[in-house]
């Protein structure tokens, strides 16, 4: 079987080459490995060798002409064999330059065979190299096995450009190889043979593998659900308690029945400004994002041995007095560990209150697949300045934490608007 | 240490854990009187009385059944089947009873019990009785199944199920019983669901099990000759099946060749080689290639069983196609 003589590509990034000289006339005899020609690249002048035993049938490229990468340049075949199917396709022939030999029962011995692709000369021809089926023009993809590819994208290597010495012009290992060690480190003088340079393999000494405990396996997967993938942008701001001390001092001042704390406020607050912003009372679901019309407000309660979110279902339809008894009715359920699945799954957004651990302001890490989560600091008395005017205010600052990949800074302010009013004008809350 | 057969290594497994566990009990078609039909239950007998080795009639499906009733009571039944071609009989009770009283009963019954026999092709016995079931039974939740090469494994691995608190399937073979390696004779066992590297080697991993393993060896012995050094590994257990040892390999390797027994369509080397495209698909420098029984019934004449058959010599040229040295 004849061995086809192509444009190879000699350094990673040549797209075509200059035959300068040839070195073999037709009707030669070559070797495996004698060099054929000097090949002009992009760097330097390189050899081209011949792939395979027999004579130098043909030479289809004249010294000087310029050939893209996987050209066919000459064909080496037995000297009575039949060629002419190979030149007449010459400009054609591209990306394949042999074919695989069909099994033998006598085989060379393995370093033989591993050194190169299998030109058998003493094979018949009767059959015509099979035509490739990926394309013929340079634009086809090139075949090639996932290591082939995993170790040309480490390398820097054009798979397109590479000649594939596996079946059907597949690219494999060996290829990679022997193109790594093609390639010229640097531009070596015209006509100076390159020395070989040492192939870059991944190896020892490069890295050090440091195996993950199981602890850290969980903490990184868990921590990457958050922090890693979701780009986290926090909105921080103070509200102004006054209105709302002086709702809730009113209110008990009617009854025990009507005592309630900040955070139920808080809760009823921020449910219903989710209402208005289902853009923010939203789930993030990789291909969309979902808009939820209705709130339920998960709200972060610790237990012995870390927290569950509790949810309060329908939070924004819900009155402070049903909010209030319902929150306290799950924070000792979810102490007990006595909740039910459907009561801690499903929320659209979720509050972290930490102020009762006298902790001013916080972050708080969004629960996917919600966008956005509400940390709440303490309520406390401070001085601010109002009209010119140093006064004392109850104020409490919440910092929202928000999934930039579905909310924008904007929309996260003026979320952040429209709970500033409801808070500062609790009476809304009650409408 | 001493070398003994595959079959007196089965049977000093089956004495020890017998005297260790008077809950373990054996039963089938002649492991009595007749010693076993292929004499692994050889003295049993005579040493335990016939409470604890029970001769049957020719019934596989109602000794089976009264394997699983005795099991759910809390005995320990090793249930020995003439050859598994004759446990198609008894499928019924395996799959639909050993394998799913645990889910089934919500818990409340486990089956400790084994089924153990001769599995895949002898010489010349023809069709029938020339079957390898090891792709049917691996493929049934519920069930665990081992399949020992040399007289070690069969020891450590028969040993580990009858220990088992869940219905282990042993298949050993016939052209094994005589086969004859180093077996201690002190208390060990081997972990079932864990595979092992039977020779080591960084040009392509051969993975089998059974009586193939000894297929394996000889294609890497032949493999050396010409400077290839195979990595030969031994799956041991094939449900569940060790997939993260085959999968170490070949991300050295590049290249695997699965040997086994049964035919080829669903059969144990689709397995792996499902686990392999999935678990190492960026190592691969070539398609894994499998080896395996021709797909016919056994042929009865030598020379075509010789044919049908996976060997040594198959599994050199499929090492060689995966290499690109053909």
């Amino acid at each position: 079987m004849a061995t086809k003589v192509t444009m190879e590509a000699l350094s990673p990034t040549m797209e075509e080459g200059r035959l300068v000289k040839w070195l073999k006339n037709e009707g030669d005899p070559v070797a495996k490995g004698d060099v054929l020609a000097e090949v002009e690249t992009d760097k330097a002048v390189m050899e081209l060798t011949a792939r395979g035993d027999g004579v130098l049938r043909a030479r289809l490229a004249a010294e000087g002409d310029t050939r893209p990468v996987g050209e066919l340049l000459a064909v080496i075949g037995a000297p009575d064999e039949n060629i002419d199917a190979l030149t007449k396709k010459a400009p054609a022939a591209a990306l394949t330059p042999s074919e695989p030999s069909p099994p033998r029962s006598e085989v060379p011995s393995a370093s033989q065979a591993a050194a190169a692709p299998t030109p058998a000369a003493t094979m018949p021809t009767s059959a015509p190299p099979s035509a490739p089926t990926s394309g013929g023009n340079g634009g086809g993809r090139a075949r090639s096995s996932p290591l082939a590819r995993r170790l040309a994208s480490e390398r820097g290597l054009d798979l397109a450009r590479l000649h594939g010495s596996g079946p059907g012009g597949r690219v494999i290992r060996r290829d990679i190889e022997a193109a790594a060690s093609a390639a010229p480190v640097t531009a070596a003088p015209p006509a100076v043979r390159p020395a070989p340079p040492v192939p870059r393999t991944a190896g020892a000494g490069d890295f050090e593998d440091i195996p993950l405990t199981q602890i850290r396996k969980t903490i990184a997967r868990r921590l990457a659900e958050s922090n890693g993938p979701i780009p986290t942008f926090f909105l921080t701001a103070d509200f102004d308690l006054t209105s709302v001390r002086e709702l809730r001092e009113r209110m008990i001042a009617l009854g025990d029945e009507f005592k309630v704390s900040y955070n139920d406020i808080l809760l009823k607050a921020i449910a219903t400004a989710l209402s208005r912003h289902p853009e923010v009372n939203a789930h993030w679901l990789g291909d969309s994002i979902r808009h939820h019309h209705r709130v339920h407000l998960g709200m972060a309660v610790a237990v012995e041995d870390g927290l569950i979110t509790p949810i309060i279902a329908d939070a924004d339809r819900k009155r402070i007095s049903e909010i209030a008894r319902e929150s306290r009715e799950l924070a000792k359920r979810a102490r007990e560990r006595k909740l039910a699945p459907g009561e801690y799954t499903g929320a659209t957004a979720t509050v972290s209150n930490l102020g009762m651990f006298g902790i001013d302001e916080f972050t708080a890490i969004i629960n996917p697949p919600e966008v956005a989560i509400f940390a709440v600091g303490a309520v406390g008395d401070v001085p601010v300045v109002i009209d010119g005017a140093l006064v004392v205010r109850t104020r409490v600052r919440i910092t929202m934490s928000c999934d930039h990949r579905a909310v924008d800074g904007a929309t996260g302010a003026r979320f952040m608007q429209t709970l500033h009013r409801l808070i500062e004008n609790p009476l809304m809350l009650v409408f | 240490m001493a070398i003994i057969t595959y079959r007196d290594a089965l049977n000093q497994a089956l004495r020890e854990e017998m005297q260790r566990d008077d809950r373990v009990f054996i039963m089938g078609e002649e492991v009595g009187i007749y010693q076993g039909a292929y004499k692994v239950s050889k003295g049993l007998l005579q040493e335990f009385g016939e409470m604890r080795v029970v001769d049957t009639p020719i019934t596989e499906l109602g000794f089976a059944g009264v394997g699983v009733g005795a099991a759910m009571v809390g005995l320990r039944p090793v249930i020995e089947f003439m050859t598994w071609n004759f446990a198609l009989l008894a499928l019924d009770q395996v799959v639909n009873s050993a394998a799913k009283m645990l889910s089934m009963s919500g818990g409340q019954f486990n089956i400790p019990m084994v089924f153990r026999g001769p599995n895949g092709a002898a010489l010349q016995l023809s069709a029938q009785h020339s079957q390898a079931w090891e792709s049917w039974l691996a493929h049934i939740p519920g069930l665990k199944v081992v399949a020992p090469g040399t007289p070690y494994d069969a020891k450590g691995l028969l040993k580990s199920a009858i220990r088992d608190d869940n219905p282990v399937l042993v298949l050993e073979g016939e052209m094994l019983y005589n086969v004859k390696g180093e077996v201690p004779e002190s208390d060990y066992t081997i972990p079932i669901g864990k595979a092992q590297v039977k020779r080591e080697g960084d040009h392509v991993t051969i993975v089998s099990y059974g009586k193939m393993i000894n297929v394996a060896n000889q294609a890497a012995d032949q493999l050396a000759k010409d400077g290839i050094r195979a990595e030969v590994i031994d799956l041991l257990t094939l449900r569940p099946l060790d997939a993260e040892t085959v999968c170490a390999s070949v991300r050295k390797t590049n290249r695997a060749v699965v040997v086994e027994e049964g035919w080829e369509i669903c059969g144990m080397g689709a397995q792996i080689a499902d686990y392999v495209q999935r678990d190492c698909f960026d190592d691969l420098d070539a398609p894994v290639l499998r080896v395996h029984q021709a797909d016919v019934p056994m042929p009865y004449a030598k020379n075509l069983e010789r044919a049908a058959k996976p060997d040594a010599q198959k599994t050199v040229a499929a090492v060689r196609q995966v290499l690109y040295l053909d």
